[in-house]
């Protein structure tokens, strides 16, 4: 393994520190710290002595970004003169939900106008959060001869029109990844850009699209693309197709089905239960829209080595989801929506005993009056069956602080913990008591000293919070607080004392002058943006 | 004011206090924010009444969305918004019955059925007939009558061709042919 390869050089180094500088030559050096892939061990061995600094910067081809502001294109460029992937990622994750202002930044031009000088032979680009124009994918698609992979996951400002640029430019592209972005859906004739010549793609993703595709033309094209491996269509694919298509490719190892929901004659049913049977390297399974809980057994044989599976856009019932989950014993990662229930949750800890991640949509979340959807017993149902469970999103009517206690004590592993009491302030329905303790019991055996993110909203928090043990800030990426009590001059106080944070603050119209009404905060060596709206304030 | 845990965290160690439990429940509403228009219109019974109506307008929306809640992604909220209104527009369960011959319709809740065989039997009831076997490539057999229905899209069709849970979902009316007319759909 490399890490002891390295120990095993980091001993020789340090044993002739004082005379032998050349007795481990760099190229060697480079070429072992080559296969190097995790950041966290780059980081580290770019910390050793200033060869191993330059060796390591010479080595690296892939470049992860987690917050555009924290560092200029410029800044990258000088330090990795060799890269060829790019991770970027810009808005605070609160702008998912529209509490950021839509021109607040994180554009991405300004980065391709570096990359297309420093990097000319960039070949992926994945980019969340990110505001993103046509003009700007056409830029991509025409700078970047060996471009081979975009994805793209909630970014906005660019429409369809921006797809079919780089579908038409973009000779050796592999990966086309279209996740939920805010794009301007105009029509399905971007596939068609792709030239009857292009046979490269491997991973095309376009399942969040809306607007119809011309079937004819995405047959040829997954029927020429041989190495296909990943297919993710939109609501527009019928069942129908989806078994044509599938017939074409059974290496799939990614698939997204379009509506499975259609006037299925019993001969075409069994033809997609065939169809879908074949495709024995399928470890991820999404799209299934409006899925009908009687089409699901066609998908029993597609499901033996199922890691992932998307049964999010699919209104099942639990008995419906629980037959399914019968069949999905290898399962890591589930998502559902509320209508499986309880019922169905506990089929989850029933089967599926490497579940590492959940999350639990509300199917109807603007309905007051719930009366199904989950509740804590579902949860600590799943965490009896799940032990090694450390990923939940979790949207329920109701918790207690004492199921929270149990979930975490089933479950040690825990990294993201997202409950989302569908009625905002309720408390513990059986003590009436906030949730509180339940805030605690997570924090402390989560263990916050490694806290990376921290974002609040509407708690009563104010500026001790934010000003107390500043040293937090040095390991955190960043803070995020809306409508809690910070004010103006706490803001100003951390602004002052660390200056190298960017304290920026975003005013509502009409709120107190003194009130902070959301506040980000992260570290930076790019300095203050210049590129801010007039809402957002940087102290 | 700081709130003790049992296994001893001392939270004033962090500073990051949190909010105050049940018995300070006036305080926790002066800390609710003038313009904070977050909860203050969301009508829900138990949350605490927010004094602070700045931006509260005449007629508060019951049901009424609000800024950022709840923390889904848009595209989310969206395709929910759209099925809907879908839903909205599907056939209903409660069926007329029209037998050739028989002077009034009937009604019939498809729901209370579940399966072709079941669904049959209730009609051979209902009309005092006998309906036949069906089969994919003959139809009904050994009967003069044949069940058929108008679906989704104004087509009459025979019944039992395709899954149960498709017919009842797209079946608009049940008529139950007889005589000359099944001639030639089945092997009489």
């Amino acid at each position: 393994m490399e890490t002891s390869e390295l120990k095993r050089s980091k001993d020789s180094v340090n044993s002739y520190e004082s005379a032998r500088r050349s007795s481990f030559p760099d190229e060697v050096l480079e070429r072992v710290l080559f296969l190097l892939k995790s950041h966290r061990d780059r980081s580290s061995v770019s910390l050793v002595c200033k060869d191993w600094y330059n060796a390591e910067r010479w080595s690296r081809t892939h470049v992860f970004i987690g917050n555009c502001y924290s560092v200029s294109p410029e800044i990258v460029a000088r330090r990795f003169p060799r890269i060829r992937s790019v991770t970027l990622k810009g808005k605070p994750r609160f702008s998912d939900f529209n509490l950021v202002p839509e021109n607040w930044g994180a554009d991405i031009h300004a980065w391709l106008v570096v990359f297309a000088a420093k990097f000319p032979f960039l070949e992926e680009l994945r980019l969340k959060r990110m505001a993103i124009s046509d003009e700007s994918l056409e830029f991509l698609a025409v700078s970047f001869p060996n471009f081979k992979a975009l994805s793209l996951l909630s970014c906005d400002g660019f429409s369809t029109n921006g797809l079919a640029a780089i579908a038409t430019h973009c000779k050796n592209l592999i990966e086309l990844d279209i996740q939920e972005n805010g794009i301007d859906d105009i029509g399905g004739s971007w596939l068609s850009c792709f030239p009857e010549s292009f046979t490269t793609l491997e991973v095309l993703n376009f399942a969040n699209l809306t607007s119809d595709i011309n079937f004819d033309t995405l047959e040829k094209l997954v029927g020429r693309c041989k190495s296909m491996r990943v297919l993710k269509l939109n609501r527009s694919v019928s069942l129908e197709q989806l078994q044509r298509l599938l017939v074409n490719a059974p290496r799939l190892a990614e698939l997204g089905t379009g509506l499975f929901s259609q006037e299925l004659t019993i001969r075409e049913y069994e033809e997609l239960e065939s169809a879908l049977s074949h495709c024995k390297n399928m470890h991820t399974l999404s799209g299934l829209w409006d899925a009908k809980g009687i089409y699901l057994p066609a998908l029993y044989l597609a499901c033996t080595h199922l890691t992932f599976l998307n049964l999010s856009y699919a209104a099942l019932q639990s008995v419906e989801v629980a037959k399914l989950l019968a069949h999905c014993p290898r399962l890591k990662r589930l998502w559902v929506l509320d209508t499986v229930e309880d019922k169905g949750l506990e089929a989850v800890g029933l089967n599926c005993p490497l579940l590492e991640e959940l999350r639990v949509f509300p199917a109807d979340p603007f309905d007051d009056e719930i009366v199904h959807g989950v509740t804590d017993a579902g949860f600590v149902a799943v965490s009896f069956g799940c032990p090694r469970l450390h990923y939940v999103l979790y949207f329920c009517s109701q918790m207690t602080n004492a199921a929270v206690a149990t979930i975490v004590q089933n479950c040690p592993d825990f990294t993201h913990f997202r409950l989302c009491i569908m009625n905002p302030g309720q408390p513990d329905y059986l003590t009436n008591e906030p949730m509180d303790e339940a805030f605690g019991a997570v924090c402390v055996l989560s263990g916050c000293p490694k806290l990376r993110k921290l974002e609040i909203r509407d708690c009563p928090f104010g500026n001790a919070a934010l000003l107390s043990g500043l040293e937090k800030y040095e390991s955190m990426r960043s803070l995020w607080m809306s409508a809690c009590n910070v004010t103006m001059n706490g803001c100003r106080l951390l602004a002052r004392e660390m200056p190298w944070l960017n304290v920026e603050v975003m005013k509502e119209d009409g709120s107190d002058d003194s009130q902070a009404d959301k506040v980000y905060v992260y570290r930076s060596i790019a300095g203050p943006r210049r590129d801010s709206p007039p809402s957002v304030l940087t102290l | 004011m700081e709130v003790n845990y049992e296994n001893g965290l001392n939270l004033k160690a962090t500073e990051l206090r949190l909010g105050l439990p049940g018995t300070d429940e006036p305080e926790r509403q002066t800390t609710l924010r003038p313009n904070k228009r977050t909860l203050s219109e969301i009508s829900c019974s138990g949350v605490t009444d927010d004094g602070n109506d700045d931006h509260q307008e005449s007629a508060p929306p019951a049901k009424a969305q609000v800024v950022g809640w709840p923390p889904i992604r848009s595209y989310r909220k969206n395709c929910l918004q759209a099925k809907k209104n879908e839903v909205e527009g599907t056939a209903g369960r409660y069926v007329k019955v029209s037998v050739d011959g028989a002077a009034y319709l009937r009604k019939i809740d498809l729901k209370a059925y579940r399966s072709y065989p079941e669904l049959l039997e209730a009609l051979e009831k209902m009309f005092k007939l006998t309906i036949g076997a069906y089969s994919e490539t003959e139809g009904y057999c050994g009967s003069e009558y044949a069940p058929t229905y108008e679906d989704k899209d104004g087509d009459w069709m025979l019944v039992g061709d395709v899954l149960w849970e498709m017919f009842i979902s797209s079946c608009k009316r049940l008529r139950i042919m007889k005589g000359s007319e099944t001639r030639g759909m089945g092997c009489l």
